[in-house]
């Protein structure tokens, strides 16, 4: 029994790093019509970021807000910088985020080196609860708790804010938009600062989860790839319930056929391709 | 092919005939096989890229496939012929499996697909510890004897990797001149046009990825017989990306690019990694610079250059813009 309920509690609290991970991948690659490749770089990095600004003795929460401004910077100079010099060369652009994704992660190696770093748990979430002689992790929780409360945020930004309609206007019909003079220059950076920030922040809240280390990046990003096949691009609810599919799969499949693992995942991809090609809640086609 | 390119690939034939005799370190030979199998696994990539319009991230799956299945096959046990032609085998029909997922998207989610399934399988290959030793890789018992000629020594393992990459050239010099070949670039260029006039698009674009399967696999299969070992290491989405970039640094749309693209990474690669660590820094901003400043390519670029040169004295006379690779 407690065996099920952890290891359930640890999907769903996985599933919430997803969701932080993919929602923003999500939303750029609705957008902005490409893959970014360098999003999982942008979790890793998040992930330094607050094991830097911890051991620097910032307050745990502060560090995850830092390293998610951090990150948000990051991918702002991507955007601005490198991305605004491939107009309409949609396979450069791909390409260019994939690059950077390279020299994060070695520029990564090179300043936290290649030992893994743990991001300790704010010390007051780190007892367990307990009811019915169960114990229950805390912090897990936590994550789970605030990454609802990302999915909740972001759908009221999306579906009842002003900025939420223009952005869903230019995933709908980008040309359209632009005829109407929405600024969608503007947005495109918007969107990658929100992306690139939810996901240095996810990288923070998961680093007692997951730990800071090489190669964080390259176990991530394949994740929110598939979420993003299975829930469909562009749509949140898609990257909601795909996170959380993704979550219950990887996880369990790691505790119970380890050597598996990844093959756990290629099954829902494949149904998902075979009949449903955009994905469960796609807006745009892949 | 006219007069000058026969020309040209005789020089550059003998010139490769004669390499073992003319550099004879045993270090620069080695170096020379890497090149050239390399330069299969470029090409391969480019059926898809070059003239299909297709950029695929998951081509180190095929090196995962194929090595691991002759891996394993030799060590139960298995002559080094069959193990290898099973290994391509079964390689060859996941390409057929991969490319119909893969297919089920197009543009860039084909490319979101192919990364997914690279890591997938490198994912396995990782975590599969029974069967494939995990991250500390496996080996392979020893390198095969073609028609009983031992190949352990570099020269003679140039040689064989010599003819396993004219062979493969070859193949992919006559199915990029063959009518399906124009078929392919057709839907490339056209997909619309080529449905109108009756071709399965679809077809043309998956008999290419299976293709581009077959001869990936024989280019990891000769990795593997390179290295005698493997380790998950090798089928890294660094790995493809690096087989992605050869082929672009090249130029996409001519056989001679990947091949020029995969020396030059190769070299690059070896140079960089004695004097400096970091290699991935490198790779990624080569990767950025070439998108950027030569998005076409070196060959074709270069190519350019020496028409403009050529036709200096000619004044207003329209130069062939090189076809781009999309």
């Amino acid at each position: 029994m407690q065996f099920w309920i952890i290891q359930t509690l640890n999907s769903v609290a996985f599933g919430g790093l997803l969701f932080l991970l993919s929602s923003g991948f999500s939303l750029i690659f609705g957008l902005m019509r490409i893959p970014n490749l360098a999003h999982g770089a942008f979790f890793m990095l998040g992930a330094y970021f607050g094991y830097t600004l911890l051991s620097l003795k910032f307050n745990f929460w502060i560090a995850a807000i830092g390293a998610g401004l951090g990150v948000g910077l990051v991918g702002i100079i991507l955007e601005r910088f490198i991305l605004r010099q491939l107009p309409g060369n949609a396979q450069g652009q791909v390409l260019v985020t994939l690059g950077l994704s390279f020299i994060v992660a070695d520029l990564c190696l090179l300043i936290w080196t290649g030992d893994p770093m743990p991001l300790p748990a704010p010390s007051e979430l780190r007892p367990p609860l307990r009811y019915f002689g169960l114990a229950f992790p805390t912090y897990r929780l936590v994550v789970l708790g605030l990454a609802l409360v990302a999915a909740v945020g972001l759908y009221i930004l999306m579906e009842r804010t002003r900025i939420g309609a223009m952005i869903r206007a230019g995933v709908d019909d980008m040309e359209m938009a632009r005829g109407v003079g929405i600024p969608v220059g503007r947005l495109f950076t918007m969107v990658f600062l929100l992306g690139a920030a939810l996901a240095g922040t996810g990288g923070v809240l998961g680093g007692p989860i997951l730990n800071a280390y090489p190669g964080l990046d390259a176990d991530m990003l394949p994740l929110a790839l598939i979420v993003v096949i299975l829930g469909g691009a562009g749509s949140l609810l898609g990257a909601f319930v795909g996170s959380f599919v993704v979550g219950f799969l990887y996880n369990f499949g790691i505790a119970l056929v380890p050597d598996l693992a990844y093959f756990v995942l290629f099954l829902p991809m494949v149904l998902v391709l075979v009949f449903l090609p955009q994905g469960l809640f796609g807006r745009v086609q892949l | 092919m006219s007069r000058g390119n026969i020309i040209a690939v005789v020089i550059a034939a003998v010139l490769l005939i004669a390499l073992p005799r003319i550099i004879t370190h045993e270090f620069y030979i080695n170096m020379a096989s890497q090149c050239l199998i390399f330069a299969i696994l470029a090409l391969s990539l480019n059926l898809m890229l070059g003239f299909g319009g297709m950029v695929s991230l998951g081509h180190a799956a095929y090196i995962g496939v194929a090595g691991y299945t002759c891996i394993l096959l030799t060590i139960a046990g298995w002559h080094p012929l069959l193990a290898a032609i099973a290994a391509l085998a079964l390689s060859t029909v996941i390409a057929g499996v991969f490319g119909m997922l893969s297919l089920r998207a197009p543009g860039l989610g084909f490319l979101m697909i192919t990364l997914a399934l690279g890591q997938i399988v490198w994912g396995i290959a990782y975590r599969a510890n029974t069967l494939t030793g995990g991250d500390n890789g496996i080996r392979l018992p020893a390198r095969p004897e073609p028609f009983g000629i031992n190949i352990t020594g570099a020269p003679a393992f140039y040689y064989f990797t010599l003819i396993v990459f004219a062979v493969a050239l070859f193949g992919m010099w006559r199915f990029a001149r063959s009518p399906f070949g124009a078929s392919l670039m057709g839907t490339r260029d056209q997909p619309r046009r080529m449905r109108m006039l009756g071709h399965n698009v679809w077809m043309v674009q998956w008999l290419t990825f299976v293709i581009a399967g077959f001869w990936g696999s024989v280019g990891g299969l000769m990795f593997v017989y390179y290295n005698v070992f493997l380790s998950p290491h090798a089928l890294t989405l660094q790995q493809s990306a690096e087989i992605l970039l050869m082929s672009i640094l090249g130029g996409a749309s001519s056989l001679t690019g990947p091949i020029v693209g995969a020396v030059i990474i190769t070299l690059i690669k070896n140079v960089a990694s004695t004097y400096v660590e970091r290699w991935n820094t490198l790779l990624g901003a080569i990767f950025i610079a070439v998108i950027i400043f030569m998005p076409l390519g070196l060959v074709p670029g270069c190519r350019a250059l020496w028409l403009r040169w050529r036709n200096r004295n000619r004044p207003k006379s329209p130069t062939p813009a090189a076809e781009p690779a999309e």
